[in-house]
């Protein structure tokens, strides 16, 4: 069984970091929360792997 | 033309029990001539246990309450002599459409596995489907079987005792005492029987109101299922659209909470809501309406000594799914055959609580996936509105997102695993579908289908294998199937029961589960089996 990465894993953090941040640009917290909702279960169907999934809903909630 | 449900079909008439000094003593009583009830009864005379059914009305239900029967049921209403007529008149379904705000987000096709001799699912109203039964009953009663029903025949109190159960049955004539060895109350979610026992029924309400109508129209929608989250002409809510026969149309409606419900079902307010769902020009007239709330709850245990509770009295669940009547008729065919085992002395008082092991696991899933249903089609906190929206709006362009989609996840029978009736799994990488504790898939053999030949006793299912046409063990008799995977040209029965092994051998129990299986027949193996799906080890 895999395990999630936790350590460094994207080529070009910053330029990631500012693209997100971009396609929140100019929406209300409403339209803000709909693509964050949206772009959770895009990258959680990439990933696919359940037991990958729920480690990373226990890394997310930032309880050891 | 009277409609069906407004015709008592059992009405009240005087019974001798009601005029002798002591109590009459029956095999068994069933309280409640609902499909549950009528299916236990059924199967009990079929195999020539006397039966009394005992119900407070004289007529089928009015509205069409549960409308979705799904293949399983289908197969166990075939045991019972009655799934002909459901599925001549029941109407099929594969195709559905699911809408969110003004637009179709998708349409989908169930396409059912071929190779069943039943369809994945039926829509008929609940009132045709006591109707049959009752015709059943009264077939059975022509033909001798000992099986009565006895309408207006309310139980006011019960005694219950080691080794019987004492009833007060109030009639329009009076009160009357009956006795029973066993009585099998199957009175609905709102079970006069849970209640007189005192005991439990603990789950979970769900804070919502559903309009449920029944509409008469000639109007040209397809026979599909259409379901709308969010729509225009009921902002917030869900709606569902789906066919019944006679152009009878079943509409539910998600009202919230905060309502009066008096209000909410009065014609001048509900027709509105309906013309604005289904367009301003179309006909219709409204046959029935009701507003429902629902509770995801069950009983702790379903047995009670010589009481034995089943369908909605032991276990409600949320309409989503069809897993109502569905998971009763599931209830009672698990439930007769081991009740016949111990009456006859053949099997111990014990196996009964392999029913309450085994329809407990099957309540608990039921429970679990109509919650999960109901949690998406109404959201309980904001996020979980968001995240529901997202799916829905996702599932309009990108096929991945579809099956988090979830307005009901229909009914399939469950695999009873861990079961102690079960054997070990001795077929080395056979088909998963088929371990011990499945129900068995039905497969095509030439023109014939398979799970006809099963049930009612236990089978003992060779393909390709030798074994001895009968075998007796301890008062449990098991007949020989032999079939050959040359029986089916389509593979199927190869596929479902033997993978990549050459031959089986399966111990089948009278309600077409798996018992154990192995490659080959081995004599002292199989008699343990027997011997273990009899609650005798």
């Amino acid at each position: 069984m895999s395990d999630l990465i936790l350590t460094p894993n994207i080529n070009g953090a910053d330029d990631f970091y500012a693209e997100l941040l971009a396609a929140h640009e100019g929406l209300d917290k409403a339209q803000s929360d709909a693509l964050n909702a949206r772009l959770v279960l895009v990258l959680a169907n990439q990933i696919g792997d359940r037991a990958i999934l729920t480690q990373a809903i226990q890394a997310a909630a930032l309880k050891e | 033309m009277n409609k069906i449900f407004e015709v008592p079909l059992y009405a009240y008439a005087r019974s001798p029990d009601q005029d002798t000094s002591s109590p009459v003593r029956h095999k068994v009583i069933v309280i409640g001539a609902g499909p549950i009830g009528l299916a236990a009864a059924i199967d009990l005379a079929q195999q020539g246990i006397e039966v009394v059914v005992l119900d407070d009305n004289d007529k089928v239900s009015f509205g069409s309450r549960a409308v979705c029967y799904a293949k399983r049921p289908l197969e166990i209403l075939d045991r019972l002599g009655c799934g002909q007529p459901m599925v001549d008149k029941g109407v099929e379904w594969n195709l559905g459409k699911v809408f969110f705000d003004d637009r179709q987000v998708y349409d989908f096709n169930l396409l059912p596995e071929g190779g069943h001799q039943r369809p994945a699912f039926i829509n008929l109203q609940q009132y045709y489907f006591e109707e049959y039964l009752v015709n059943r009953v009264r077939e059975l009663q022509e033909a001798g079987a000992p099986i009565e029903i006895r309408g207006r025949n309310k139980v006011e109190a019960i005694g219950t005792h080691p080794d019987h159960v004492k009833l007060e049955v109030e009639t329009p004539e009076g009160s009357y005492t009956v006795e029973a060895d066993w009585l099998i109350a199957c009175d609905g979610a709102g079970s006069p029987v849970r209640s007189m026992l005192g005991l439990d029924f603990v789950g979970r309400v769900f804070e919502d109101n559903f309009l449920i109508a029944d509409v008469i129209m000639d109007a040209g929608f397809p026979t599909e299922r259409w379901f709308w989250f969010d729509p225009p002409f009921n902002r917030g809510q869900s709606a569902l659209l789906h066919k019944q026969p006679d152009n009878v149309w079943r509409i539910d409606l998600q009202l919230g909470w905060d309502i009066d419900k008096e209000r909410e079902k009065r014609p001048e307010n509900v027709i509105p809501r309906l013309k604005a769902m289904l367009g301003e020009d179309v006909q219709f007239e409204l046959e029935w309406v009701s507003i429902y709330t629902f509770q995801c709850r069950r009983m702790e245990k379903f047995r009670h000594g010589r009481v034995l509770f089943a369908g909605d009295a032991a276990h409600q669940v949320s309409p989503f799914g069809a897993r109502g009547a569905n998971s009763g008729l599931q209830d009672t065919d698990n439930l007769i055959w081991k009740l016949k085992l111990v009456m006859e002395g053949k099997a111990p008082e014990s196996l009964l609580d392999s029913y309450d092991m085994e329809r407990i696991h099957g309540a608990d899933e039921n429970i679990l996936n109509s919650s999960r249903s109901t949690d998406f089609i109404t959201p309980k906190s904001e996020m979980s509105r968001i995240l529901r929206d997202a799916v829905l709006d996702l599932s309009e362009q990108y096929e991945f997102a579809r099956p988090l989609v979830n307005s009901g996840r229909l009914s399939v029978p469950c695999t009873y695993d861990g079961s102690p009736l079960n054997s070990a799994d001795a077929l080395l990488d056979g088909p998963a579908r088929t371990r011990p504790g499945s129900p068995c898939p039905d497969a095509p053999l030439g023109d014939e289908f398979l799970l006809p030949k099963l049930g009612d006793k236990f089978i003992l299912l060779t393909i390709d294998a030798d074994a001895p046409d009968l075998i007796e063990e301890e008062g449990i008799e098991v007949t020989r199937l032999a079939l050959s995977v040359k029986d089916d040209p389509t593979l199927e029965l190869k596929r479902r029961y033997l993978g990549d092994n050459d031959s089986a051998v399966y111990l089948i129990r009278p309600d077409q589960h798996v018992a154990a299986r192995r490659p080959t027949y081995d004599d002292n193996q199989f008699r343990h089996a027997i011997r273990r799906a009899t609650g005798k080890e």
